[in-house]
């Protein structure tokens, strides 16, 4: 179940590549086994990150100070594209990634980030744009501000933009609620749903080998 | 004003509506969920551990292909791979789950066995822990792939949240040229597009190319949906979708089957649908594709150069091609034929079935690959095995020099110890040419099945249309 979420006041680090697909963010063999949770924020952006003898490159952003210190990224569009690999967004979350305004973002990797209690924000290119311009100016010291409750974004030098959020999942990132109980006390309507729909549709739920 | 009609994605999506959440958002109800050894294990242990158990085991099925070895006797299986396997076992069993183990029929990549065994039908609701899972709405499904947080929750209720999504339709008009494609005419798509042309909406592919495609091209065009950004695409379902079902092992049967036929009958987009985009390809221009970069945007006919980023205005764009270039080791400007390749991987989602190995094999009869060219077969389920091999494919394919695999995803994604080597050069039937996607520094060259075995006999990106009888 996600931590709620409410303010912000951080670092930012601009990544402005077009489409970062989730396998340069993580790679498919750091999720391959049942408990990868907690080993991935090394690992994050990793083809960017290290250089083939495995060593830091010192020209990736978050390799610097004081990005490093990060919380939010600035991205560029289409971010998290490709695979549904919730990984990706794991090992954000566990390099301290908390919050990632872009103007547009793989579909999956969008929802994914919600169930996690990471912020998407989609903005106008301008505006990504602007921020990440205003953050260079001051390399990388001054912070964005993030009111979720109130849907703004504050620039290092105080530019108010406001952002639309779906209210259902605002409330669910503000409250860190969690889906499936929710959707459990529902289970009356999955089940009255189901018995509708087995004389609806009675090949759907009695699917069976044939001979 | 007249009312406008509803579309094939309308049509699906109020069938499962459970409840309405917001004015956008419903709760809907899952029809088939398709597990596979890389998340399927984690997802049942995630129910277990908070005290839940699966909502309807018998709509849930399970098959390893993702980090299982592709070698004869399943050779090499990486450890975490074989306890991935053994844990998904386990777990399907103790929840009552059915699985399509090793070396029976049933088992393969988890979207070539959903439409091979019946189990993806039209106008169903398909989930999957894995993105491809756009290929089954080939059949007319509604098929979308989640993440684990997702997973978790259709386990434990057989339904999910989801916000309707804006509508595209995508109408391939024309008649193919020879040696072309299913897989060109998408990537031809893309690079019309956009890797993020799709993003936000559902894509129905519709037009005279379209309804000429035999069930498997259309699977393949669905199949990369995702690369243009949409993570649900789909072909209305007709009488070449009720031939291709008819008589699968979990297709209904009899009665039931005649049924069904006459609710799916009433599945297609009406005439006066409304749709929030349309984007218009006219086939006959599009030849043999290849791709070039590392977003399979990145994409030129076969006949076309690579590109050169000092003719490009946009900085943003110029730099993005730049380092594309300089990953994929491309001299800007030079045509893309006669590239020379390392390795050749006919398999994945993409194109690993019947039809795409014989694409393939009517290229590499009686020829050879070049010498120091690698060049793998996957096919893409144990019943796609079995009928290549009743065909005598693998034989036509081991003669000329191919290596004959046993089915699972492989190099496409390279999480089972199955990778090209760093700086090597590939030519893939797969979906992505990202960054690292067939192993750490791979380069990556998606194409069709027949393409890739011009490349092999080549030793280099080779026009098809050259090779093809």
């Amino acid at each position: 179940m996600p931590k709620p979420f409410n303010l912000l006041m951080a670092i930012a680090a601009p990544v402005m590549r077009g489409n970062i697909d989730t396998d340069v963010i993580i790679r498919i063999e750091r999720l391959v086994g049942n408990s990868v949770r907690g080993t991935l924020g090394k690992w994050a952006f990793g083809a960017l990150r290290y250089l083939p003898d495995g060593s830091e490159n010192p020209e990736f952003i978050l390799n610097r100070e004081p990005y490093r210190q990060a919380e939010i990224l600035i991205t560029g569009p289409n971010f998290g594209c490709g695979s549904s690999r919730e990984g990706a967004v794991w090992s954000l979350q566990e390099m301290g990634i908390r919050a990632i305004i872009g103007s547009s973002f793989g579909d999956i990797f969008f929802a994914n980030c919600f169930q996690n209690g990471i912020l998407p924000i989609v903005v106008d290119k301008e505006i990504v744009d602007g921020l990440a311009a205003e953050v260079a100016l001051t390399q990388g010291a001054g912070r964005i501000g993030i009111d979720l409750e109130g849907q703004t974004i504050t620039s290092p030098t105080g530019k108010q933009h406001r952002f639309e959020i779906d209210p259902r999942r605002r409330e669910g990132l503000l409250e860190g609620l969690d889906e499936v109980a929710l959707t459990l006390q529902r289970d009356h309507e999955i089940r009255a749903f189901q018995a509708a729909d087995r004389a609806a549709r009675p090949w759907i739920h009695f699917a069976r080998k044939s001979a | 004003m007249e009312k406008s009609g509803r579309t094939l994605l309308a049509k699906i999506w109020d069938q499962h509506v459970i409840a309405r959440i917001s004015d956008d958002t419903d709760l809907l109800h899952v029809d088939r969920h398709l597990l596979h050894d890389l998340g399927g294990s984690r997802g049942l242990l995630d129910l277990k551990s908070r005290g839940l158990t699966v909502h309807n085991p018998e709509l849930t099925f399970a098959t390893p292909d993702h980090a299982i070895s592709t070698a004869r006797g399943r050779a090499g299986t990486i450890k975490i791979g074989q306890e991935l396997l053994a844990a998904l076992r386990v777990e399907t069993a103790a929840s009552g789950i059915q699985m399509f183990d090793i070396d029976e029929p049933g088992q393969g990549i988890v979207h070539v066995i959903g439409p091979e065994l019946g189990l993806s039908l039209p106008g169903c609701l398909i989930v999957c822990g894995d993105s491809h899972t756009c290929t089954h709405g080939g059949l007319g499904a509604l098929a979308f792939g989640i993440g684990s947080s997702e997973l978790t929750h259709v386990l434990a209720t057989q339904a999910l949240i989801q916000r309707r999504p804006n509508t595209m339709r995508v109408k391939f008009e024309g008649k193919l040229s020879f040696g072309v494609t299913a897989k060109d005419m998408i990537l031809a798509l893309i690079g019309h597009v956009g890797a993020a042309g799709g993003t936000g909406y559902a894509v129905e592919y519709a037009g005279s190319a379209i309804r000429d495609l035999p069930v498997e091209g259309r699977l393949t065009i669905c199949n990369l949906s995702i690369e243009l950004g949409a993570k649900m695409g789909m072909v209305a379902p007709d009488e070449k979708t009720y031939e291709f079902l008819r008589g699968r092992p979990y297709a209904p049967q009899g009665d039931m089957w005649e049924q069904a036929v006459r609710v799916w009958r009433q599945l297609p987009s009406d005439p006066n649908a409304h749709f929030d985009r349309e984007v218009l390809i006219d086939v006959t221009k599009i030849i043999p594709q290849v791709t070039w970069g590392t977003s399979p945007e990145h994409v030129v006919g076969v006949d076309g150069c690579i590109p050169d980023p000092q003719a490009i205005v946009d900085p943003a764009r110029r730099a993005a091609v730049e380092t594309a270039l300089d990953y994929m080791g491309l001299k800007p400007g030079s045509p893309i034929a006669g590239t020379p390749v390392d390795w050749v991987f006919i398999g994945s989602c993409t194109n690993s079935r019947l039809s795409d190995l014989r694409a393939a094999a009517e290229v590499a009869r009686g020829r050879k690959v070049a010498p120091g060219v690698r060049a793998w077969v996957v096919p893409g389920s144990e019943t796609v095995k079995r009928d290549a091999v009743a065909e005598g494919l693998d034989k036509l394919f081991t003669e000329a020099g191919f290596e004959w695999r046993e089915p699972g995803c492989s190099m496409c994604l390279a999480a089972n110890g199955e990778t090209v080597a760093p700086g090597q050069r590939s030519v893939s039937t797969s979906n992505r040419n990202f960054v690292g996607r067939q192993g750490p520094r791979a380069r990556t060259h998606l194409a069709s099945p027949a393409s890739a075995a011009a490349a092999a006999i080549a030793g280099a990106i080779a026009d098809v249309r050259t090779m093809e009888r």
